[in-house]
């Protein structure tokens, strides 16, 4: 279906504008209630066992410093490829998350292997720079042979109620994702909910997004004050079944920055599972962008496994 | 006519007063049986909080100065003076014994650790080395914290127990787990209240009350811990297989010499580890 069909008319700013402000508000109370609701659920044993792997099998395994090496994305790779020596049945992630010049590194460390790359563009974090070198920037990402596109918005065209030109990009970079051989990158959507400071722009953000072709919608870049909660996480849970309900297309989600722990990972489980329902359980769907959450899990995975606690200096720190 | 506000006694984890993660309680009694107060009955998540506690204190309290660990040390003994009559009373109450003994067992305690505290900065002038070696290098041994330490009170023992088994591990910058005795536990649990109104940061000492058995297990099987001392333990052989297991530094029970009731610095020691440098001399 395509955009206009769903807007209801040409797309102008007005029009977009008034389709975005025709979504009911956001019920901040409920929501965060409702959330909090959902965290106190206690998963034990069996069900912890596979929740943990689930959140494995689930994680963009992820580096975006300014201090990337070449060897230091190897390592990751290797870590994604292998994460714990001890036990050769510990689940890979589905993907590692590296910037757009270290992807043939990754590319090249991982190999055939059913570990997707994914790379940030678009003038990762802040998003400020000319369309030309967004397009580029991803464009040489692909070219590479990333996998997935994690894309930022431009938060300040949002923010001044530009919300065609948020469309026009986002759609844009959909175009640069296509390769001659028909075999697109996955788009993941940014729309840094830390910056966008209300529930109702998450929630407008989030349906400009999937209206424009996002494949995923991921809250945050990890480099602002604000990252992934769970009220935010559940909000845009909601915006992408309600999306299937009404126009059949499956769109995933993606929460990202701050989630460290395997308790906060297991309670964003819960809430995928008791807001957008099992088809959403599913690494193509559900994804996790975190760096040290890997080793949290790992360590409960062997505390499960031993029945003693793990220290940091047993499992390796990357 | 007024009601006693009755105290319940708590955990001290993190330099903050939970209550047992379980919500357990037990009471204590007096020397007579007469019921005394009910006490939190940590679980082996109140293991796990603690050594997470410790382990995060634990950089921050070795990197202070010996002189400002010293100074945080002995602002503890002024505070256990202050606080005279509660131990008293309390030392009194468990033991039977009379208010001279009950004094005199505090004023050991207090001794003891203000002895302690003083270790702070003489630890490397005492055991570390200048060490002559063959070639234009200064080759210096000094004295690290071990890092996280868990250990048991000695269960026959009120106070003076307590005090002489987290003391030794604390002045070097260690961070310490302590399971106190089970039925003599409140004045380890005050002693819990006089660190929080000290300046020592929280989560460097740890204080659960609870069974021996139920706990030890996994606190000397936890990997995060990185030296046991079975000293006070009721069962230390098979404590000692438990952490076999791990790489950690196991205090065997008899380990060192006290000296009388106030300690060693064989003690100190035990919970350390030697750092050996080179260092170019010139010419």
């Amino acid at each position: 279906m395509d955009a206009e069909t769903i807007v209801g008319s040409r797309l102008t700013n007005q029009s977009l504008r008034r389709w975005l402000h025709s979504l009911p508000g956001v019920d901040k109370v409920g929501l965060e209630q409702r959330a909090a609701s959902l965290a106190t659920r206690s998963i034990k044993t069996d069900s912890k066992a596979w929740a943990l792997d689930l959140i494995i099998s689930m994680m963009d395994l992820t580096t975006l410093e300014g201090a990337d090496t070449p060897a230091r994305v190897r390592s990751l790779c290797n870590k994604a490829i292998t994460p714990d020596e001890d036990d050769l049945d510990t689940p890979s992630p589905a993907a590692v998350c590296v910037y757009g010049d270290m992807v043939q590194h990754a590319k090249a460390a991982i190999g055939k292997r059913k570990i997707y790359v994914a790379a940030v563009a678009t003038a990762f974090p802040s998003g400020r720079a000319s369309l030309r070198v967004k397009l580029q920037d991803t464009k040489d990402a692909v070219a590479a042979g990333a996998n997935e596109i994690d894309m930022v918005i431009d938060r300040g065209a949002f923010l001044s109620g530009n919300y065609l030109e948020v469309f026009k990009q986002i759609q844009a970079i959909k175009q640069a994702c296509q390769r001659p051989s028909g075999k697109a990158a996955h788009l993941k959507v940014i729309l840094e909910t830390g910056e966008l400071q209300t529930y109702d722009n998450i929630r407008r953000a989030s349906y400009l997004a999937m209206l424009a072709g996002a494949d995923f919608i991921k809250t945050s870049t990890g480099k602002v004050g604000v990252n992934a909660t769970l009220p935010i996480t559940l909000l845009m849970l909601q915006a992408v079944r309600d999306w299937y309900d009404e126009y059949g297309i499956q769109i995933g989600v993606k929460p990202a920055g701050g989630i460290r722990t395997s308790k906060d990972a297991i309670r964003y489980l819960v809430t995928v599972k008791e807001t957008a329902g099992d088809l959403w359980l599913d690494p193509d769907y559900f994804r996790f962008g975190a760096s040290s959450l890997l080793n949290d899990v790992l360590m409960q995975r062997k505390k499960l496994k031993t029945k003693t606690y793990l220290g940091s200096d047993y499992v390796s720190v990357d | 006519m007024r009601l006693d506000v009755k105290k319940t006694y708590k955990l001290f984890i993190g330099g903050k007063f939970p209550r047992s993660e379980s919500g357990r309680s037990y009471q204590v009694s007096d020397s007579k049986g007469k019921h005394l107060a009910n006490v939190s009955l940590a679980s082996r998540k109140d293991v796990r909080d603690a050594v997470s506690a410790a382990r995060s204190a634990q950089p921050g309290w070795a990197g202070a100065s010996a002189y400002n660990r010293g100074q945080v040390l002995y602002r503890i003994a002024e505070m256990l003076e202050g606080r005279r009559d509660q131990f008293v009373a309390e030392i009194q109450a468990l033991t039977g014994k009379t208010a001279k003994q009950a004094n005199a067992e505090l004023d050991a305690a207090i001794d003891s650790w203000v002895w302690h505290a003083g270790w702070t900065d003489k630890i490397d002038t005492v055991a570390g080395s200048m060490n002559p070696v063959a070639g234009p290098f200064f080759n210096i041994s000094t004295n690290q914290p071990t890092g996280v330490v868990g250990a048991f009170a000695p269960q026959d023992s009120a106070l003076v127990g307590f005090v002489n088994t987290i003391a030794p591990a604390i002045v070097s910058g260690n961070t310490i787990v302590v399971v106190t005795s089970e039925k003599l536990s409140l004045p380890a649990l005050s002693f819990g209240e006089v660190l929080a109104t000290s300046d020592v940061p929280g989560g460097v000492v740890n204080i659960l009350s609870g069974k021996e058995s139920e706990l030890s297990g996994w606190l000397v099987g936890h990997m995060d811990v990185n030296a046991v001392d079975l000293e006070g333990a009721s069962k230390p052989a098979e404590l000692e297989l438990m952490a076999a297991d791990t790489v950690k530094r196991v205090l065997r029970k008899g380990s060192y010499e006290r000296l009388g009731s106030s300690g060693s610095l064989q003690h100190i020691l035990e919970l350390m580890e030697l750092k050996t440098v080179w260092h170019p001399k010139g010419h």
